[in-house]
């Protein structure tokens, strides 16, 4: 019986998947249209920005002080986002409506277009230059971190209650869809990275940045709100992941790691003094373990992200030279795009395998005891 | 550069809510799920343990049995083996006692034979004996024909008589 079930589910999840996608890709072109639009009337008003596929994506990508969901017609369908600055000892809270999708500018401030600081709020000093205050406005990247948050606290409770309610008995639900991960995570990655002795107290952390990345990867393919937002692909999300593995590292380092960074055995003394050279490698290397964390989740996230965006731009750059090319073109755009989708999935979740393996090897080289003394029993 | 220009905001906000996700995943949700699958690990452990004792001595009791019935039917087959030897040794005592007793029949009867012949013998030689007196009385008798004689013959004997 059950088996029968499994097989009536399956196909259903199929097509689950393929609406997802299809749906998704229908809805990145909801995103367009208004470049698009605005690149067919620049035949009347040539004054009007063309289509710039390069623009757009950077658009989708970047965070936002709005929450662009859609563009009909003219009218853009987006959430205002709260403003918070604090500039000169002041605090200024505001919607970001005010900005009137960035082309206004409110109390001296207004989003700038160009230079360092582009697409961040700024305003103009008194020798002209632009200044950033101190921003820390509530913005599309942040509600998206929040719901997801929300999300994932919630699925993980419910899965925590089953838990405690179906003791000694196989999983159910959304319990069976997580515990192989769980399981997967703990034996795979976090026993045999950290070592058994020290795992018990790296997993929760460990488990907590897996399902973080995973879900942030999976719910970052979804375009529709309240997903879409490119959360994993922010490199100032990737950055505070990367430091909370950093600062794990830092924490639950012990003596020996430390004496191998500043007094490396098995160097040559001259390496260490009078000039400290393994220890400022090593310094180094802590320093670039988390950075390259933070790096890899950010650049393949981004460019799977790139690579869709990319597709789905090519109906708008065919379609500008005519309407029919554009057709053809969606054809082949949709079905890539759908191929690449299948790839980010893969993506989403290799990505959180990686950083979470990574993150446990750290940590595992910060908690090994006596690496030496069993290397030299090992060779006897 | 807009791609890899991280705002402070986002930092704190990112901060903040990973933060939250965190602390409420490692105190309420990671212990419960941790447990709960050592639990169930154990007790699959246990249960898988149980399942092969129980295997085992499901074969020892088997063994053990197969041993037992062996056993019975060993034992069964001596006393069977004991039966038939007893049986053989009493048809053989009877047998003996059987002859024996025929031996003792066959010899009182020739004992008997001997006596009845004894005194067969006996009474033959008795009845020689009485017929010779017979005889010895005819001739007596014939000699005794004389009347004179016999008169007194019979005196004699009358008076033997009389005087017993």
């Amino acid at each position: 019986m059950a088996l029968n079930n499994n097989k009536k589910v399956n196909p259903f999840w199929k097509l689950f998947w393929v609406l997802i996608l299809a749906f998704g890709t229908m809805q990145v072109f909801a995103n367009e249209e208004q470049p698009a639009v605005s690149g067919e009337a620049s035949h009347e008003q040539p004054a009007e920005e063309e289509f710039n596929p390069g623009k757009v994506i950077i658009e989708h990508l970047v965070d936002a002080y709005e929450w662009h969901i859609a563009t009909i017609g003219h009218t853009h369908i987006s959430i205002p986002l709260p403003v918070i600055l604090y500039d000169d000892g002041k605090w200024h809270f505001f919607m970001s409506s005010k900005f009137h999708h960035g082309k206004e500018e409110y109390l001296g401030y207004y989003i700038t277009h160009t230079g360092m600081q582009k697409g961040k709020i700024v305003h103009k000093a008194a020798d002209g230059t632009e200044v950033k205050p101190y921003d820390f406005s509530f913005t599309k990247n942040a509600l998206a971190v929040f719901i997801s948050s929300i999300i994932i606290i919630l699925i993980f409770t419910i899965v925590a209650r089953s838990y405690k309610k179906n003791r000694k008995h196989a999983p159910k639900g959304l319990q069976s869809l997580v515990e192989p991960l769980i399981i997967f995570i703990r034996d795979e990655v976090v026993k045999t990275s950290v070592g058994e002795k020290h795992y018990m107290r790296f997993l929760p952390y460990l488990l907590t940045v897996f399902f973080f990345i995973f879900l942030n990867n999976l719910m970052g393919l979804i375009p529709i709100f309240p997903f879409g937002a490119n959360l994993t692909g922010n490199i100032a999300l990737t950055g505070v992941l990367a430091l909370c593995t950093f600062f794990t590292i830092i924490f639950g380092a012990n003596k020996n790691y430390w004496m191998h960074i500043f007094n490396t055995p098995g160097v040559p003394w001259w390496l260490k003094i009078p000039i400290p050279l393994m220890p400022i490698i090593e310094i180094v290397g802590v320093l670039t373990k988390p950075f390259v964390l933070a790096v890899r989740l950010f650049a393949n996230i981004t460019a799977g992200h790139i690579i869709i965006l990319g597709f789905v731009s090519l109906i708008f750059v065919f379609g500008k030279s005519s309407i029919y090319a554009g057709y053809g073109m969606s054809i082949l755009s949709i079905a890539l795009s759908i191929f690449m989708n299948f790839l980010e999935l893969l993506v989403a979740f290799i990505q959180a395998y990686v950083f979470t393996l990574l993150s446990s090897i750290f940590i595992g080289m910060a908690v090994e005891e006596h690496a030496h003394e069993e290397h030299q029993h090992e060779q006897h | 550069m807009e791609l890899i220009n991280p705002g402070i905001g986002l930092i704190f906000w990112m901060s903040l809510a990973f933060g939250i996700v965190f602390f409420i995943l490692k105190k309420f949700v990671w212990p419960p799920i941790i447990q709960a699958l050592n639990e169930r690990e154990a007790h699959i452990e246990d249960a898988l343990r149980a399942a092969d004792i129980a295997h085992e001595e499901m074969k020892k009791l088997k063994l053990d049995n197969e041993q037992l019935l062996k056993e019975a039917k060993e034992e069964r087959d001596a006393i069977m083996a004991e039966a038939r030897k007893i049986r053989e040794k009493m048809l053989d005592e009877a047998r003996a006692k059987a002859t024996i007793e025929a031996d003792r029949i066959v010899e009182n009867a020739k004992e008997r034979i001997q006596n009845e012949r004894l005194a067969a013998m006996t009474e033959i030689k008795n009845q020689i004996a009485e017929i010779s007196i017979e005889v010895a009385e005819k001739i007596l008798r014939e000699k005794l024909s004389a009347p004179k004689a016999q008169t007194e013959y019979i005196e004699r004997l009358l008076n033997d008589k009389q005087l017993n």
